[in-house]
């Protein structure tokens, strides 16, 4: 589902590189960690996925297309099967949580009668059945994350990255998280979620990837956070 | 496409950046009226010289009695080279559409009548006023034919063609009217980099909506398109009241006092301006279009 072959990525005005000579194989349907300190590469290897940035050397592929061949007017296309939740949310706060999640489906053109069918229903799956006229500002953190995971995976993608979900929530609330991520795993979609974490993966005991100053120095599958150390 | 979210974008736009808008909507008006107003000052000139060159002629002055010129040195033009020059005219059709002779009475006339209430007039005399044979050329450009033929002939004291005097006129005419294209050109970029600046704080102002816009995998047109038309809504306005002011110039100057003060000459008809105001209207639209496209380009790439 998503492959890096060789992927080196230098920003400008920078000599070292963000992603050093990575390869990396993610199956479909697979949950997998991205671990490393911060300035590692995690952020720059979801932005490689969602061709946010391209690559300096080497292939990328996401969902059986080669990115650096993907012209840009294709690019759209390709986001429309990824779904990305983020650790600050990234919700309008002038719309309700109805109004975020169909917001997601307005802009790619969805009719009025597939959004007021398939809304209710990610939001009764992420738990949120009843606060659908609240506003951000009136949510838990959690709360606030649970609309994010909506909007991102009401339109059934087939990749959902996460960077950092849990990063703003306590543990108790960061679990339950971790939970509706997990379901969501469960129905074929492929999770790829950053993060810093240790309590959850170790608790959670799936694929680990670690980055260290740009390299892939551990793939492991069912790891915990600190292994290599 | 659904056109409810597009147009609930754009109107949420207009009002969120109002004082932007009111700015744009001004500078486009000024702009654009100038503009209208260069191209209906080129339509006066243009229709003042279909309407005078029609009117001018060449005048061939001949020989009197007081004559000073060189080719009248031998005294007043004889019966012979009267009747010659007549006859060279008439061989000169078709340039030559039309011949008249003038008399020294007619021409006394007419010179009374010019400077009616003069000392000039009160003391000239029949016997000063010269001989002329008026010609109406078929193309009044060819008047070096004419010139050539009879300047400095024995008996001919002068050739002059009127046209010289008035393509004075309408020199300073198209000066007037560069100018005011000038200006308008210059208001025109002023209006476009307004517009390319307004919408690059549209674009911050609303990047949090566009980054999840992207995110999502919403197309270039649909994050572009309540921009462009955000941008084409406030021109269109804007052009409305430029189209306005010329219908305003036409109905209040030209036909309220330039009509009745001069009425030698002849004012552009409702049908140049009719003319004239989907120019203005479309150049305005398509100039704060593609200021907006090239602007958003920079701003909200995917």
């Amino acid at each position: 589902m998503i492959r890096f072959e060789h992927v080196t990525k230098v920003y400008r005005d920078q000599s070292r590189p963000a992603l050093d000579d990575a390869s990396v194989d993610i199956d479909k349907g697979e949950f997998v960690f991205l671990v490393g300190a911060s300035g590692s590469g995690k952020s720059t290897f979801l932005r490689l996925v969602l061709k946010e940035e391209s690559p300096t050397s080497g292939r990328v592929w996401v969902a059986g297309k080669n990115l650096g061949q993907l012209s840009n007017w294709k690019v759209p296309t390709l986001r429309r099967q990824i779904g990305t939740v983020f650790q600050d949310f990234r919700l309008l706060p002038n719309k309700t949580v109805h109004g975020n999640v169909a917001f997601a489906l307005e802009v790619i053109g969805k009719p009025d009668a597939f959004i007021r069918k398939v809304v209710p229903e990610v939001l009764d799956l992420v738990g949120l059945d009843g606060k659908e006229e609240r506003y951000p500002d009136q949510l838990s953190g959690g709360e606030q994350q649970r609309v994010a995971i909506a909007r991102a995976f009401v339109n059934r993608p087939m990749i959902l990255i996460a960077d950092e979900p849990t990063g703003n929530l306590d543990p108790e609330t960061s679990v339950g998280i971790m939970k509706l991520l997990d379901r969501i795993n469960r129905t074929g979609t492929t999770v790829v979620m950053a993060t810093h974490d240790v309590a959850i993966v170790d608790q959670m005991r799936k694929r680990v990837i670690e980055l260290e100053q740009g390299l892939v120095v551990r793939d492991q599958s069912r790891g915990v956070y600190g292994y290599a150390r | 496409m659904r056109a409810k979210f597009v147009l609930g974008e754009v109107g949420t736009g207009l009002r969120r950046n109002l004082t932007m808008t009111i700015a744009v909507i001004i500078t486009v008006a000024v702009s654009l009226g100038l503009f209208g107003g260069g191209l209906l000052v080129r339509a006066q000139v243009d229709q003042m010289k279909d309407y005078w060159y029609d009117k001018v002629e060449v005048s061939i002055f001949l020989c009197g009695k007081v004559s000073e010129a060189q080719s009248c040195t031998a005294g007043a033009i004889t019966k012979a080279q009267k009747a010659q020059i007549k006859e060279d005219l008439e061989s000169l059709k078709p340039v030559v559409e039309q011949v008249y002779f003038e008399s020294q009475a007619e021409a006394y006339e007419r010179f009374q009548q010019q400077f009616k209430g003069s000392p000039l007039a009160e003391n000239a005399t029949v016997d000063q006023m010269p001989e002329s044979f008026r010609v109406k050329l078929s193309d009044p450009t060819k008047y070096a034919v004419v010139a050539s033929a009879f300047q400095g002939r024995p008996g001919v004291e002068d050739v002059r063609d009127q046209r010289q005097a008035l393509d004075r006129l309408f020199k300073a005419l198209g000066g007037l009217q560069a100018m005011a294209l000038a200006i308008a050109i210059a208001m025109l970029i002023v209006t476009m980099l307004l517009i390319a600046n307004t919408m690059r704080v549209a674009a911050f102002s609303r990047r949090r909506e566009t980054s999840i816009m992207r995110l999502v995998g919403a197309s270039n047109l649909y994050i572009q398109l309540p921009f462009l038309l955000e941008a084409a809504t406030a021109a269109a306005i804007g052009a409305a009241f430029a189209v306005l002011s010329l219908v305003a110039v036409k109905k209040f100057l030209i036909d309220g006092v330039l009509a009745e003060t001069f009425k030698f000459t002849s004012f552009v008809g409702w049908d140049t301006v009719w003319t004239i105001a989907p120019i203005v209207f479309l150049t305005g639209i398509v100039m704060a279009s593609v200021a907006a496209f090239l602007t958003l380009r920079k701003y909200l790439r995917v």
